[in-house]
């Protein structure tokens, strides 16, 4: 055995599958997703109808490619689903259930069955051998152990791969956070990037050096990693970082991982299909150019989703990447087909700012967002057009009060803390409804 | 070893396999588990030939093999014991093992044939006990054994078992299960079709459940056996094994 191949099985968890020939690989797909498609034919109401209605001949599905002419599903249609009309089992086969937040409407609920449970941790185990972590590491999860799935499936995979997992998750206290990880000797950090950068100023307030630390290796994942962020995270915590790709609907963490290389994501492709779209036609777009990324899981049994659009936006490598694995990469995501604004691993839509300023009377309904970072934290302000019909506009005191209770709204329906600033009445007039609305200076 | 692609298999105007699609790796067991009618059998005879397949594809090590003829399909490695034994009743034991060396009598001399002969009487001690009785005479698990090593005579890479344990005493299909087990271990790949869910997936690596002639579940036989409606459907919840009984 040379080597390569030698470092290469260190880095893998399931040789088997992660370096699976391409043509084994399709086999295993097409017979994956043709079972998958017919169990939610059989269980799904709302997928026989939806395929029914695109007229879909299920046995005429003989190859992958066939996989477009299939209806998609569309953060809409799980929403209408709440809380359980997508499931494919009864609720009585579902071991656990997670959600996403709610933050941008209804939720959106996911069940696991004991089965996605073992494919949840493999996915996991997956993603954490491949970025390194080993049975001797020390594991600190500061992700939030909740209906958030994040904190619950690093944890599983972490197990899995035999090292020391401390589920920290997300303590609104930060220097107790960094004592467990000084203390306990914690080797690796999985967290959200901002939360790492809270981390980093937490150790200057302290003044802790980062030597005193024992953190190696840092991954993240549930919101954008800039490459001035990672910069500053390795230096600042003296680690390498690794990002991942995850989200609620689909599993949560384990969908995609970087390797060690760190040229894109891997996609575990024996569990998921992926797509590339054009959002606009609709229409796969050709191999390697961007367009909106739609996934079909093969081998979820309690929340298996057909064509599931992300609303991210990406491109796809298939070149054969030198770590060995034969999964496809996907690149970091570039942004979103919707105007959703992701902030500190929170989604939310502009319009639902605009529904607060609203029900404010001393407010016109014009506003502009402001996306901005300090220090490599995001920060957002929300500037709010004054209403000339409001009389005690001169009061300081009353001023400062809308102030307050405009951030407080804010912060109890999207759980962000947003500086407001107020503007002179008509001076946002103009850009309703336009691109400048939303401002975002974060780099990218 | 066996790729199979969007099958379609029948009975005249009777459409059985509806676009199936599996595989088997070298070494592995891999059991189809199912109702009655819903395309095990069909499916095993399509492989080995005896049905014609409609559409599809049947890959057997890297070779097209639908439509080819089950004498052809046996030569080149892929053999069926079929359900129900089929043994020929008026031949004695070592009649019937030495006609399953029927496709390699250009191939190989005497020699080769009479050491696969005492291969199968290791396996099957009771048969060389017997190898002058008529098969007839024996018992449903002896003839069952016969079977199973007539098929070895061809020496085949692939062996496809249909129902090993039909009509057969509980004791003596354990035996047939173990053996299947030891015949993994010289190498063996199994495709197992079985009407005892439990006793399959207990020796089996990987399984498909089939319903009305449509792949509905893939996975380990670890995932189907924790598959609550694999449990329900086909393990039976009240199911105890024999063993518990006692």
């Amino acid at each position: 055995m040379n080597r390569v191949t030698m470092m290469d099985h260190a880095s893998l968890y399931n040789p088997k599958f992660e370096t699976m020939p391409r043509d084994e690989l399709e086999q295993l797909q097409i017979e994956r997703l043709q079972s998958t498609l017919n169990r939610v034919y059989r269980n799904v109401a709302f997928y026989r109808t939806a395929f029914d209605a695109h007229r879909v001949n299920l046995e005429r599905l003989t190859e992958l490619r066939a996989l477009r002419e299939l209806p998609f599903t569309t953060r809409e249609d799980l929403r209408k689903s709440y809380p359980y009309d997508m499931f494919a089992v009864p609720l009585h086969d579902i071991a656990r259930i997670h959600s996403t937040s709610g933050t941008t409407g209804v939720p959106i609920v996911v069940g696991y069955t004991r089965n996605d449970l073992r494919t949840w941790t493999e996915c996991t185990a997956r993603l954490l051998v491949a970025a390194g972590v080993a049975p001797h590491d020390v594991v600190q999860i500061a992700l939030n152990y909740s209906l958030f799935a994040g904190g619950f499936g690093f944890h599983q995979g972490v197990e899995q791969v035999g090292a020391t997992v401390i589920p920290a998750s997300l303590t609104t206290n930060l220097e107790k956070q960094i004592a467990i990880m000084r203390d306990f000797k914690a080797t690796v950090l999985i967290s959200t990037p901002s939360h790492g950068v809270n981390i980093v100023a937490g150790l200057e307030r302290l003044q802790i050096h980062p030597e005193r630390l024992h953190l190696r290796l840092g991954l993240f994942g549930g919101e954008r990693l800039s490459d001035s962020l990672r910069r500053q995270l390795e230096e600042q915590l003296r680690i390498t970082s690794i990002d991942t790709y995850g989200l609620t609907e689909i599993m949560g963490p384990g969908v995609a991982g970087e390797c060690q290389v760190r040229d894109g994501f891997h996609i575990n492709e024996d569990h998921f299909i992926v797509e590339v779209i054009d959002p606009a036609t609709l229409e796969p777009v050709a191999v390697g150019e961007q367009g909106e990324l739609v996934l079909t899981t093969i081998t979820k049994e309690g929340f298996p989703l057909i064509r599931y659009r992300t609303g991210d936006i990406t491109q796809l490598n298939p070149d054969p990447c030198p770590c060995g694995r034969t999964f496809v990469r996907m690149a970091r995501i570039a942004g979103r087909t919707d105007d959703q604004i992701l902030f500190r691993g929170v989604g939310f839509f502009p319009s639902q700012i605009e529904e607060i300023l609203s029900s404010v009377e001393a407010t016109s309904p014009y506003y502009q967002i402001i996306l901005d970072e300090q220090g490599g934290i995001d920060t957002i302000e929300v500037r709010v057009e004054i209403s000339d019909k409001i009389p005690f506009l001169d009061e300081v005191k009353a001023l400062e009060a809308l102030h307050v209770q405009m951030a407080n709204r804010i912060k109890a329906a999207l759980d962000i803390e947003a500086k407001v600033t107020f503007v002179e009445p008509r001076s946002l007039r103009q850009l309703a409804g336009g691109k400048d609305r939303v401002v975002d200076k974060r780099s990218q | 070893m066996l790729k199979i692609l969007n099958l379609e298999a029948g009975y005249g105007p009777l459409r059985v396999l509806k676009g199936i699609s599996l595989h088997v790796s070298p070494g592995e067991i891999v059991a189809l588990i199912g109702a009655n009618g819903a395309g095990k059998t069909t499916l095993l005879k399509t492989i080995a030939g005896i049905l014609k397949c409609r559409s599809g594809a049947i890959e057997f090590d890297k070779r097209q093999i639908h439509g080819k003829s089950p004498e052809r399909v046996v030569e080149l490695g892929c053999c069926l014991v079929p359900e129900g034994r089929h043994v020929f009743g008026t031949l004695s034991v070592r009649e019937n093992l030495i006609l399953g060396a029927f496709s390699r009598r250009h191939r190989d001399n005497g020699a080769a044939i009479a050491a696969s002969l005492e291969e199968v009487y290791q396996l099957f001690g009771i048969l060389k006990e017997r190898d002058k009785q008529l098969a007839g005479t024996l018992s449903g698990g002896q003839q069952q054994m016969l079977a199973i090593g007539r098929a070895l005579m061809s020496r085949p890479r692939l062996l496809m078992m249909d129902e090993p344990s039909l009509g057969v005493a509980p004791l003596i299909a354990r035996d047939i299960f173990q053996t299947v087990v030891r015949l993994k271990q010289t190498g063996l790949t199994v495709l197992l079709v079985e009407q005892n869910a439990r006793a399959a997936l207990a020796v089996a690596d990987r399984g498909y459940v089939i319903e009305t002639g449509q792949v509905v579940l893939e996975g380990t036989a670890r995932e189907l056996c924790d598959n609550p409606e694999v449990q329900r459907a086909y393990l039976g919840k009240e199911y105890k094994t024999i063993d518990e009984d006692e």
